[in-house]
């Protein structure tokens, strides 16, 4: 009986918790789908009495916001690709190549899992002067502060890996360049994966330099486009609401389709952090 | 192969461009944040020497000491309701139910999300006349407690504090989660064996095994409050009558409000002593548990 009670007050709580967690996401989405009428009218929590489709074709033709995305596209592919390809090279070095500096270095790159982006905001300001207004002011900042996590993450990898075949390849007369493309970048491809989801949702969500290192329309990302068009909107919600879900929908693919290795990912620098 | 691992140009190939890129653009800038904050600067006049007196004016500067405060605050209502909150649930779907996998799947979705838009979505879901909120107060009869949410000084802060939680919690869950699901099945299966209940395995099992990635959180949820900048900036700017300062946002203010390089840059390394100081007072609590 006792149990029976437990088990059902748990179910009850994790119910709970779940419509909490989902119902802004709900609201969102209704009233994305309304016009103000409803919105204002009362109807503010039920579904739509008409479907405002329309709220998406205007925010998609009139506002820029499909060239935000780009924008972040872009950015967020650079940062990745460096982020990714560097790390793995500096790994790579750290963990197999036989120099002295080689723990110093690591120490030094983990250095920067201690330190924030807001620690350097005005410094970067300042040095990345002539870069503003370019994806770079953006990629540069971005990669230099993925890479520490990255770096962690894949040393700790690569260590745990056997050394066999680098060897066998070796005595086969393979040098250590085509080692490191043939050999160690396979080897190490699920957790450049891993780092790869991190790197995305962080520089994809990143707002506190996107919206002082870049004022030029051309190169807005979608979290400063979104700010932007909330205040040409102001009062229609149901393009704000369009909005809104336009900009959460890339991150939303990509966590239904990755689902479990984003969740990976986020534990993976837990657990060696 | 011993002497191709210790080639010097390929080293050099392998390590140098991440090294000058992360010491150009993380480590210099520290650095020089360290050196700005001696100065006296509004970023396009000469500067001038100040020595401490940028250290001297934070500590006795009211707003700044409430910007810190009110970091604090964020800091104590992530590790005392969000993290607790946390905890339960990763217990309740490690012990085994219907649709594990599902709700975790669903509690972490905040998490991927932007927190701009967040904080757009509760800008709305606050607002004084059309808001979720006080829609949902008039629904269930609890009219007389709706409220300007962000614009009155006195329920800001709450305001503030319940995006973030709620955002949050699905990531402290997972990280409890997987915790305990690395935890060896047979000592749950002796413990059951030997008759113990859910909460005992709970209290001397689980969460004993987990004290590692219970700290990680905990350093994770203090150091990320104090950083805590997008939905507050967002939200609020640090109003309304600076009720919800933070270090960041005042930070921000200082350099692109009133053009005072030196004094934000003295917030700057403020906040890194702090994330740094209170890492190690979580560090130490914990060994002392771990004991």
């Amino acid at each position: 009986m006792r149990k029976t009670l437990t088990k059902l007050s748990s179910n009850f709580l994790l119910l709970m918790v779940a419509a909490v967690q989902l119902f802004p996401l709900y609201w969102m989405l209704t009233f994305s789908l309304k016009d103000n009428k409803e919105i204002f009218g009362g109807n503010t929590l039920g579904l739509p009495q008409v479907w405002q489709w329309d709220n998406y074709t205007s925010v998609l033709s009139q506002s820029r916001i499909g060239f935000y995305l780009l924008n972040s596209l872009i950015i967020t592919a650079l940062t990745i690709m460096f982020t990714v390809f560097l790390s793995a090279m500096a790994t790579y070095a750290i963990v197999r190549l036989k120099w002295m500096m080689s723990k110093i270095v690591y120490f030094i790159f983990l250095i920067g899992l201690m330190l924030s982006m807001h620690a350097v905001l005005l410094p970067l300001f300042v040095n990345l002067k002539p870069l503003h207004n370019t994806y770079w002011s953006l990629v540069l900042p971005y990669t230099a502060f993925a890479m520490p996590m990255a770096i962690l993450v894949m040393v700790g990898s690569l260590e745990g890996l056997p050394k066999e075949m680098e060897e066998a390849a070796f005595i086969d007369g393979a040098g250590i360049y085509m080692i490191f493309f043939r050999i160690i970048l396979p080897l190490l491809r699920p957790i450049m994966a891993t780092v790869a989801i991190l790197t995305f949702l962080n520089s994809w969500n990143e707002m506190m330099l996107a919206v002082t290192f870049v004022s030029n329309d051309n190169y807005k990302t979608i979290t400063v486009g979104v700010l932007d068009m909330v205040g040409k909107y102001s009062t229609k919600w149901g393009l704000i609401g369009a909005g809104l879900v336009v900009a959460t929908i890339p991150t939303l693919l990509v966590y239904i389709f990755l689902s479990n290795n984003v969740q990976k990912s986020f534990t993976a620098g837990a657990v060696k952090g | 192969m011993e002497k191709a691992l210790r080639d010097k140009k390929a080293i050099c190939f392998f390590v140098l461009p991440a090294l000058l890129w992360f010491a150009f653009i993380a480590l210099v800038p520290i650095l020089q944040s360290a050196y700005y904050s001696l100065l006296k600067w509004d970023g396009m006049t000469a500067s001038v020497f100040f020595g401490s007196r940028n250290y001297l004016e934070m500590i006795t500067d009211k707003l700044f000491l409430k910007s810190v405060l009110n970091s604090l605050i964020i800091a104590g209502a992530s590790v005392f309701i969000q993290l607790p909150l946390a905890m339960l649930l990763a217990l309740i779907l490690h012990s085994g139910v219907k649709g594990e996998g599902a709700y975790r799947t669903i509690y972490f979705i905040p998490v991927i999300i932007s927190s701009t838009i967040i904080a757009q979505l509760f800008m709305k879901v606050y607002h004084p006349s059309y808001g979720m909120l006080n829609n949902v107060l008039d629904a269930i009869g609890l009219g007389q407690f709706r409220n300007e949410w962000l614009a009155n000084a006195d329920v800001a802060m709450g305001a503030l504090l319940l995006p973030i939680i709620w955002q949050y919690i699905g990531y402290h869950m997972l990280l409890y989660y997987s915790a305990a699901k690395s935890i060896s099945p047979e000592i749950f299966d002796a413990a059951r064996v030997d008759g113990a209940t859910g909460r005992q395995i709970a209290f001397n099992i689980t969460i004993p095994q987990i004290l590692p990635m219970i700290k990680a959180s905990v350093i994770f949820a203090v150091v990320g409050s104090l950083k805590a900048f997008d939905l507050v900036y967002v939200l609020t700017r640090g109003g309304p009558l600076h009720a919800t300062e933070v270090p960041t946002t005042l930070m921000y203010n200082e350099i692109f409000v009133k053009n005072r390089y030196g004094y934000a840059s003295a917030i700057a390394i403020f906040i890194i002593v702090e994330c740094l100081v209170l890492t190690l007072v979580v560090e130490k609590i914990f060994k002392k548990l771990q004991d």
